[in-house]
């Protein structure tokens, strides 16, 4: 998702702003500025998937919300359609900026979470459970190797904030 | 320009996601040492401001709290924004009303000493330039603040119509006020707040209105105006005194002030159905087009006499052809370059601002349509991500404004 807009260049304002959001997060990394789960897999273009039987659950990230800001209107596809790793399958819009949601896997979208289009702002409470936007089918599950884990996320994330 | 924050966001976005990130990061931001900074840059960065580049400054683009709650508490209380970017100019010599006249539209001759207006310099068009307050101080003095970025081309073009009325024996000059820092207080509590750091009655001084005057110890330039809607001031301090004086307005208001960045400032500034230079209007909107007819003396409009006027009085009279107006919609909140349809799905024009409004929690937005479509309630079609949306034409400003005015 490309969410590096404005926020982007401020990794030192965004230590200040998040740090106190890690500690109420199930599972945070004490250097982390944002919580990042356990147990799942992200892109770098800061979406998760949460992979459990033959569905892969998708989002995006604390981090991602947190450089978006309120988050008033997600576009989501319809159930049918197919999602690529790495092309976009909706937006994202804050009172900062719309951002493109790219999906992190390939795949047949099963179902797409509703209640988003009446409460966008799950996005910012709770990113990684109500705020989920999409599930898929994986058609390439082998898609999910080439993901990030937690520790790599958590460091790409300090480290994209601390290259500017 | 006020801002193109929206586009200074797509273009840094795009260029991310074309090519290897890190490396394009890297040369982007490189350039981030060559951006000038306010001498309020410390203070932002300690008070929890996030920089972006911003028309070629590092500005806070917002701080701890986030752009809807910033916008929220400005209107509810108050807003303290560094707008040191901007460009303060003085003219003086006893030519410089008629040599300011033949730039912009406005009656600055008809104006009473030390009172403003919101202007527009035009180009042999009718285009404009840049949109600017202009303050007459005094007959042989007037006081103005241009856009952070169109200083180059405004100064350019200032300076070159200067050389030829000066040729001609005209009498003016100018100076750039950059040894002073631009703050804007903005807010139901701005002239609470700053009566507590000047002896001078501010509720004599009206919307428009400028005095120079002591605040916390120093000489500023005064103006009632701003660019929320809410009653307010700018104030123009002497740089070494402005961080004190930030401080100052802060511990005053008891913490309810707060500093805002820009990205508040480009919502409050839409809510108040306001122009941002770069967006709203650009060299080829003319000040009848952008609806900003009212700023047009009724003696220029009499007598022509600035840039363009030709253009301008002919669309005076048989009406413009498109028109900038207010929009409310369903949706996605549309932005700059959103397609305007009519109802039939006919293309009527083009956004040029738009976003999710903080006070009215419902997406607003101003853009250009064809004559015609131009009336409140007409029913609109507008293209995001194309997907068409219900939109309706909505009378600006959104939010009202409260400026204050004699009663």
């Amino acid at each position: 998702m490309a969410l590096r807009m404005w926020a982007s260049s401020t990794a030192n304002a965004l230590r200040i702003s998040v740090a106190s959001k890690a500690r109420l997060s199930p599972y945070s990394f004490s250097r982390c500025f944002s919580a990042v789960i356990d147990g799942l897999k992200y892109a770098t273009s800061h979406e998760w998937v949460k992979h459990e039987g033959s569905v892969a659950t998708i989002g995006i990230t604390d981090h991602a919300q947190d450089h978006l800001g309120e988050v008033v209107f997600v576009d989501l596809p319809e159930v049918g359609t197919s999602a690529t790793q790495g092309k976009s399958f909706g937006a994202v819009e804050s009172v900062k900026a719309t951002s493109d949601i790219n999906s992190p896997i390939s795949g047949e979208i099963v179902e797409v979470n509703s209640k988003l289009s009446e409460s966008p702002g799950a996005i910012n409470s709770s990113p990684y459970e109500e705020g989920w936007m999409i599930k898929v089918k994986p058609s390439n599950p082998s898609e999910l190797e080439s993901l990030l884990g937690p520790k790599e996320y958590t460091k790409f994330c300090e480290e994209e904030d601390a290259a500017h | 320009m006020r801002g193109g924050l929206w586009q200074l966001g797509q273009s840094i976005t795009r260029r991310l996601a074309q090519a290897d990130k890190k490396a394009i990061t890297r040369r982007y931001f490189a350039s981030e040492a060559d951006l000038k900074k306010t001498v309020l840059y410390d203070f932002h960065i300690a008070h929890g401001g996030k920089m972006v580049p911003f028309a070629g400054w590092s500005m806070p683009i917002q701080y701890k709290d986030s752009i809807m709650d910033s916008t929220i508490n400005c209107r509810e209380y108050g807003s303290l924004f560094d707008v040191s970017h901007m460009c303060g100019l003085s003219l003086n010599g006893k030519d410089c009303i008629p040599f300011l006249e033949k730039l912009v539209i406005a009656d600055v001759a008809g104006l009473a000493p030390g009172t403003g207006t919101l202007t527009v310099f035009t180009n042999e068009k009718g285009g404009a330039i840049d949109d600017s307050v202009i303050t007459k101080v005094t007959d042989d003095h007037i006081y103005l603040v241009v856009n952070a970025g169109c200083r180059d081309k405004d100064l350019a073009h200032i300076e070159e119509h200067m050389k030829s009325f000066k040729a001609k024996g005209g009498q003016v000059s100018w100076h750039i006020h950059d040894e002073r820092s631009l703050l804007a207080l903005q807010g139901p509590l701005a002239a609470p707040v700053l009566q507590h750091l000047t002896k001078e009655d501010l509720s004599k001084i009206y919307f428009g209105e400028f005095r120079m005057l002591d605040i916390n110890g120093s000489h500023c330039f005064l103006t009632r105006t701003g660019y929320t809607g809410e009653d307010g001031f700018e104030i123009s301090v002497p740089s070494d005194n402005a961080v004190d004086l930030a401080k100052a307005i802060l511990d005053k208001s008891e913490g309810k002030v707060r500093l805002t960045g820009l990205g508040a400032r480009d919502s409050l500034r839409l809510e108040a159905g306001l122009c941002l230079y770069g967006n709203d209007m650009e060299q080829h909107t003319t000040p009848v087009e952008a609806g900003l007819t009212w700023a047009i003396g009724k003696r220029r409009k009499a007598e022509g006499g600035f840039l363009g006027a030709e253009v301008i009085l002919k669309q005076l009279a048989e009406g413009p052809k498109i028109r900038r107006v207010g929009f409310s919609s369903s949706g996605p909140p549309p932005r700059s370059h959103s397609e305007i349809q009519d109802e039939k799905g006919t293309n009527i024009g083009e956004i040029t601002s738009g976003g999710f409004s903080p006070c009215l929690k419902k997406n607003i937005a101003m853009g250009y349509v064809n004559s015609g479509y131009h009336k409140a309630g007409t029913k609109v079609k507008l293209v995001v991500r194309g997907k068409a949306y219900d939109g309706v034409v909505t009378k600006m400003p959104f939010v009202p404004t409260k400026y204050y005015k004699p009663s």
